[in-house]
């Protein structure tokens, strides 16, 4: 069954579905931890509450969150068409992984920012600081774990979108795990490739909690 | 001009639909160089007042003055210039976790616009003002209750203020901790000449640093003065509980005594008639005593006594009589008991 031909449809599976992971996870961080800002700084407790913004922002974040992706990816079709020029393949995949990851980062982020303790916030109030130095040096310093925490618990999620993105001819381990498995009845390249995304899965989070906790200096 | 001026201040908050008064009609003037104590019951409204002066709280009426400058006047900008020549430490010292203490340091000056290296090298010379110089690589996590006070106090300082707000920032520290933490504060008072409020509900505090005080109860103002005149004359009823409060309730000095109980106050210039002693002489009755204790008030030693005075209302007033004509100031206990 290892035929040098699965070897390479495997090993090309594995590069597309890291590519559509950690690209859509970086673009959707370029979106979504502006967002997760805005909507730590306008909500109640924020140095700048703002009703109307955290309403707007939050109520647009809470539909996109409540669409499946699965009928996000269909619904996004006439869009990323528009973007990438067709609407299959590893490079279309990341439209509807970016959408659908932006406004779910926004939360994450917008948690892991509450989490810093307001007596750090208040004393650096104290000492003059303005709000963008607040948010630059306070805020993204003091939650820096739990951002990479959320970063890596955000990639799993998308590791596991992109793979459901294989039933429309998405690309990656996923659209082979579909064609082979599902249509072929090949089970045993769909077993190989379901090892493979759990290995995948493994080393990302492995490395999101050995970084996370490279970066903490709140225990001894 | 005194340095930091609140004229008639009230702050109201609104909680779920109804008003809340934290303080009322406050007028206090603190002056340059001055440790100043703001006492008072949790609740009362002192953190509050704290936070005014450097309006972290914005008052609801009233004016806040430092150096003379109404702060409500200040634009965002030159507020936040304003906080930086007024340093704060707080009781749950409100280090950044991730930082380790030299860059908690330099944190302010950062800030305030000053490169990295003349940060580190100021700060550097205030860890160790703060007897630190060692520990700069440690992270606060690493570091006891007192010494991430004393990191707070060298961040505080960083930014050369003239003023030192001090929100409860003995009161998570053991006895002997609070007692290194406040000879530092003095220290720092004397060789900086930096004005100091102290926010405290511990009268010991008062008592060992400041040189006046002011008392709040329920958002109101009772009373204020010097440590020294307030510690041996409490008039209001929030006084004397903060001073009797630190010793067995006299509730209880009562039970064990039955009789009356007076607290008698021997000044900072006492004499050396032993007037106890003669006192128990002249009446040939036995005078109990419950609590003595001596404490620095402002510079100055004073002894405190609970006396069980025996019973029959003319031989005590005749030994109370006699203990003020020998400069003791004596009130008695059973007044104030709740």
């Amino acid at each position: 069954m290892l035929t040098e031909q699965v070897i390479e449809m495997l090993t090309q599976g594995v590069k597309d579905t890291l590519y559509m992971t950690l690209v859509s996870a970086v673009i959707g961080y370029v979106l979504g931890l502006p967002l997760g800002i805005l909507l730590n700084v306008t909500g109640k407790k924020g140095l700048r509450p703002n009703r109307v913004i955290y309403g707007i922002v939050g109520t647009f974040c809470n539909i996109i969150r409540s669409i499946p992706f699965l009928i996000l990816l269909i619904l996004l079709i006439p869009v990323t068409r528009a973007i990438v020029g067709q609407s299959y393949g590893s490079t279309a995949t990341i439209v509807p992984l970016v959408v659908c990851a932006a406004p779910y980062i926004a939360r994450v982020v917008e948690s892991s920012l509450q989490d810093v303790d307001a007596g750090v916030i208040e004393a650096a109030k104290a000492m003059g600081a303005s709000n963008l130095q607040i948010i630059f040096r306070v805020l993204l310093v003091e939650a820096r774990t739990s951002l990479v925490t959320g970063f890596t618990i955000t990639t799993g999620l998308l590791l596991g979108y992109s793979a459901m993105s294989g039933t429309v001819g998405g690309g990656g381990l996923g659209d082979i795990a579909v064609r082979y498995g599902y249509y072929r009845w090949q089970t045993d390249i769909m077993i190989v490739t379901v090892v493979l995304l759990i290995v995948v899965f493994q080393i990302i989070q492995y490395l999101g909690t050995k970084v996370s906790g490279r970066l903490d200096h709140r225990k001894r | 001009m005194s340095e930091i001026e609140i004229k008639n201040l009230t702050k109201r908050f609104q909680v779920k639909g109804h008003t809340v008064t934290a303080l009322e009609h406050i007028n206090l003037n603190i002056e340059k160089g001055e440790i100043f104590g703001i006492i008072g019951m949790s609740g009362a409204g002192k953190s509050t007042l704290v936070r005014s002066i450097n309006y972290l709280e914005k008052p609801t009426e009233g004016q806040v003055l430092i150096d003379g400058v109404d702060l409500s006047d200040l634009s965002t900008k030159e507020l936040r210039k304003k906080r930086s020549e007024i340093g704060m430490i707080f009781q749950g010292f409100h280090l950044l976790e991730q930082k380790n203490v030299l860059d908690n340091v330099c944190f302010p000056l950062r800030i305030s616009g000053v490169g990295r290296k003349e940060a580190k090298d100021k700060a550097r010379a205030l860890l160790k003002t703060v007897n630190l110089e060692e520990k700069e690589k440690a992270y606060p996590s690493q570091l006891s209750g007192g010494q991430k006070q004393r990191v707070a106090i060298a961040r505080a300082l960083a930014t050369e203020p003239k003023i030192l707000l001090c929100d409860e920032a003995t009161s998570a520290l053991d006895p002997q901790t609070t007692e290194s933490i406040l000879a530092l504060l003095k220290q720092i008072n004397e060789n900086l000449g930096i004005t100091i409020v102290i926010i405290t509900h511990q009268m010991s505090v008062v008592t060992d640093i400041c040189q006046k005080v002011a008392i709040i109860d329920n958002g109101n103002l009772v009373e204020q003065g010097s440590v020294k005149e307030i510690f041996a004359h409490p008039t209001s009823d929030a006084a004397k509980e903060l001073i009797f409060g630190t010793r067995p309730s006299p509730l209880s000095v009562r039970e064990v005594s039955g009789n009356k109980t007076v607290r008698v106050v021997f000044g900072g210039g006492s004499s050396y008639e032993p007037v106890i002693a003669n006192a128990i002489l002249r009446f040939q009755v036995p005078i109990n005593i419950l609590h003595a204790d001596t404490r620095n008030v402002g510079g100055k030693a004073v002894g405190e006594m609970v006396l069980g005075l025996p019973e029959g209302e003319k031989i005590q007033e005749d030994i109370t009589a006699f203990l003020r004509e020998r400069g003791l100031t004596v009130t008695e206990v059973d007044e104030h008991v709740n």
